[in-house]
C-alpha cells in the first residue's frame, strides 16, 4: 500500500516535467516541416514584417510586426504595472494595519481572478472609449489600451511576489535601521528594496512573463493590426497605435487554416518562439530567486 | 547614592507602560548618572528589555504601546509629543542581542546612521573615510577591518559584527548607548572583548546595558538595576547590589533562588 501512494505521487511530481516536455514536442513537432525545409528562412521570419500568411499568389511569413506588438505592449504594460504594484506591496507589507493588510490582500488575488476574456471585454468597451475620448484618437483600440489590460492583470502577481520577498527581509534588519533613526521612507529605499531587490526582479520577470504570454484580452484590446508602433520621427513610440502580439495572431489565425499546410506550421513557429521568450523570462525569474537562497 | 546630586543622564519619573492590556512597566522612577555603566538585571519577563528600548522608543514599533509618566534624557521629555524619533535614536543609540550588521559593506554600515541623517551633499568622502576610521579604531577593530571595509558585514565573526554594530552608532554622537544582552550570542573571548571595549567607553558614553548574566552585571556596570514583575527593586551601587542588597526579592534572586 505504502509503495502504491508513494508511486502515485511520485508520478504526480513527475507529471508537470512530462507535460511541458510533451507540449513543447508537440508544438516542434507541428511546425517540423517547415523548420526543417530548406525554404524556411528563419531570419526572414524573425526581422521582416511583412505578415501576409493566407496570400495566395506570394505568402510573406514575418514576424517583426508582431513581435514590436507584444514587445510595446508589455513594456508599456510593466511600466504601469511596475511602479503600481511595487508600491502596492511596499504599502501592504510595512505601512498598513493588519486588518487592512488582510482585505488588501484578499481583494487583489481577486483581481487575479477576473478571467481574461473579461478584461478583453473591459478593453473593447469602457477602454475603447475613455481612450477615444480622452486622447481624441481614432480608435481606442490600441497599445496603450492593451498595456493598461495588462498591467492590471500583471499587477496581482507582482504584488504578492514582492509582499513575499518584503516579508522576507530579516527583522533584524528593520529593528538596526530603526535604532539607527531611520524614517519609514528611509527604511524602505535604504534596507528594504535592497535587500529585498532579487526577490523584487523575479516579482517583475513573472510579470512579464504573464504579459508575454496573455491572448485573449490584448487580443480584444489592441486593435488586432499587423503594425510596428514605432517609427523613426519623435516621438519614436505611438501608444495610439493599434498593434497585433504574437499570441492574438495565433489565437485569431489557427482556427483558420487547413492543418498541416504552410500557414499552420508557420503558427506553430510562432509558438515556439513565444515559448521560448516565455521559458527564457521564468528561467531568469528562477535563477533570480534562487540567488537569494544562496547567499 | 550620596554621590547622585551630579550630573544625571536620564531621570524617569512614574512610567509605567502597557503592551494591549498588559501592563509591563509599573510606576518606574530612575535616575541614571551621566558617564557611567549601569546594569539592568532581574528574571525573564521583568521588564529590564521593556524599559531599556522605552529610551529610545524602539518598543513602539509594535504598535498598541501605550505609556504615562515622564523620561527625561538630558533634560528633555522624550515621550513629548513634538520628540522627533530619528532625532531621539541619534542621541540614544542601542545595539541588540543578535549582531545585526545591515547586509552591505563593512564601510557603509559605519556611514549609514551618517547617511540617513544629513544630506547628501553635506558629505564628502574625507569626511566619511575620517568618520569610518575614528569609530573603527573606538571599538578596536581598526586593525583587523582596514584593508577590508568593502566586504560585507554579514561575512564577520560575530564578535566583530557586534563590535561593529557598536562602531555604527559611534559617528552619530550619541550620548547613551542602550545594550540588550549585546553578548548573549558571543562566545566567552567575545564577550571579554566587548566587555573591555564597554569599559573603555564609559565615561565618553551613559551605557545601561540589559543582562542575564549577573557576574557580566559585577564586572562592567558602575550601578546596578534589580526589576521584578515590572517594577524596581533595588537601584544601588553595584558592590552594594551584590555584597549587601536591601531588599529580600533582591537577596534570593542574587543567590539564583529563582531566576
Amino acid at each position: 500500500m505504502e509503495k502504491v501512494i508513494e508511486f502515485i505521487i511520485r508520478v504526480c511530481g513527475i507529471s508537470a516535467v512530462i507535460f511541458v516536455f510533451a507540449i513543447f514536442g508537440f508544438v516542434f513537432w507541428e511546425g517540423r516541416e517547415l523548420l526543417i525545409s530548406g525554404e524556411f528562412n528563419f531570419w526572414k521570419f524573425l526581422f521582416t514584417k511583412e505578415w501576409y500568411p493566407a496570400s495566395e499568389s506570394n505568402p510573406r511569413f514575418g514576424v517583426l510586426a508582431l513581435i514590436a506588438g507584444t514587445a510595446s505592449v508589455t513594456v508599456l504594460a510593466m511600466a504601469i504595472a511596475v511602479p503600481f504594484g511595487l508600491g502596492a506591496a511596499i504599502y501592504i507589507s510595512e505601512f498598513c494595519g493588519s486588518r487592512l493588510r488582510e482585505a488588501l490582500k484578499v481583494i487583489i488575488e481577486l483581481l487575479a481572478a477576473i478571467p481574461s476574456v473579461v478584461w478583453g471585454f473591459i478593453g473593447l468597451t469602457i477602454m475603447n472609449e475613455l481612450i477615444m475620448k480622452l486622447f481624441g484618437a481614432p480608435i481606442g483600440l490600441t497599445v496603450l489600451n492593451g498595456a493598461i489590460i495588462l498591467a492590471l492583470m500583471s499587477v496581482p502577481i507582482i504584488v504578492s511576489i514582492s509582499e513575499d520577498a518584503l516579508k522576507a527581509v530579516p527583522d533584524s534588519y528593520r529593528e538596526a535601521a530603526i535604532g539607527l533613526g531611520v524614517t519609514r521612507w528611509q527604511m524602505v529605499y535604504k534596507v528594504l528594496l535592497p535587500s529585498a531587490k532579487n526577490g523584487l526582479l523575479a516579482a517583475v520577470l513573472l510579470g512579464i512573463g504573464r504579459a508575454v504570454g496573455e491572448t485573449m484580452a490584448v487580443l480584444m484590446a489592441t486593435g488586432h493590426a499587423v503594425h510596428i508602433p514605432f517609427d523613426g520621427t519623435p516621438p519614436f513610440f505611438h501608444p495610439l497605435d493599434s498593434v497585433r502580439t504574437l499570441t492574438a495572431t495565433i489565437a485569431a489565425e489557427l482556427g483558420e487554416t487547413a492543418r498541416g499546410s504552410e500557414h499552420y506550421q508557420v503558427l506553430f513557429v510562432v509558438g515556439i518562439l513565444l515559448f521560448s521568450i516565455t521559458f527564457a523570462v521564468n528561467l531568469t525569474a528562477d535563477l533570480v530567486v534562487k540567488g537569494i537562497r544562496d547567499k | 547614592m550620596s554621590e547622585k546630586a551630579e550630573s544625571l543622564c536620564v531621570t524617569i519619573r512614574d512610567f509605567s507602560l502597557w503592551y494591549g492590556d498588559f501592563q509591563a512597566l509599573q510606576n518606574v522612577s530612575l535616575d541614571i548618572r551621566d558617564g557611567i555603566i549601569t546594569s539592568l538585571i532581574g528574571p525573564s519577563g521583568c521588564g529590564k528589555t521593556t524599559l531599556l528600548r522605552s529610551l529610545n522608543r524602539v518598543n513602539e514599533r509594535y504598535g498598541n504601546v501605550t505609556t504615562s509618566g515622564d523620561i527625561h534624557i538630558l533634560g528633555k521629555n522624550i515621550l513629548d509629543a513634538d520628540v522627533s524619533l530619528p532625532e531621539l535614536r541619534k542621541s540614544v543609540g542601542i545595539v541588540f542581542q543578535r549582531p545585526n550588521p545591515l547586509p552591505i559593506s563593512i564601510y557603509e554600515n559605519i556611514v549609514f546612521g551618517l547617511r540617513i541623517h544629513s544630506e547628501r551633499r553635506a558629505l564628502g568622502k574625507s569626511q566619511l573615510d575620517e568618520a569610518v576610521e575614528t569609530a573603527l579604531r573606538e571599538v578596536r577593530l581598526w586593525d583587523d577591518l582596514k584593508d577590508k571595509l568593502k566586504e560585507r558585514a554579514t561575512s564577520l565573526q560575530l564578535e566583530q559584527q557586534q563590535k561593529l554594530c557598536i562602531a555604527r552608532l559611534l559617528p552619530l554622537k550619541p550620548k547613551v548607548i542602550l545594550m540588550d544582552e549585546p553578548c548573549s550570542a558571543l562566545d566567552v573571548d567575545g564577550t571579554r572583548a566587548v566587555e573591555e571595549l564597554m569599559a573603555g567607553m564609559a565615561g565618553e558614553y551613559t551605557i545601561l546595558i540589559v543582562t542575564h548574566n549577573m557576574a557580566q552585571a559585577r564586572r562592567v556596570s558602575q550601578e546596578c538595576i534589580f526589576m521584578l514583575l515590572g517594577e524596581i527593586v533595588e537601584h544601588d551601587r553595584t558592590e552594594q547590589i551584590f555584597i549587601s542588597p536591601k531588599n529580600q526579592k533582591t537577596i534570593e534572586y542574587i543567590e539564583g533562588r529563582y531566576g
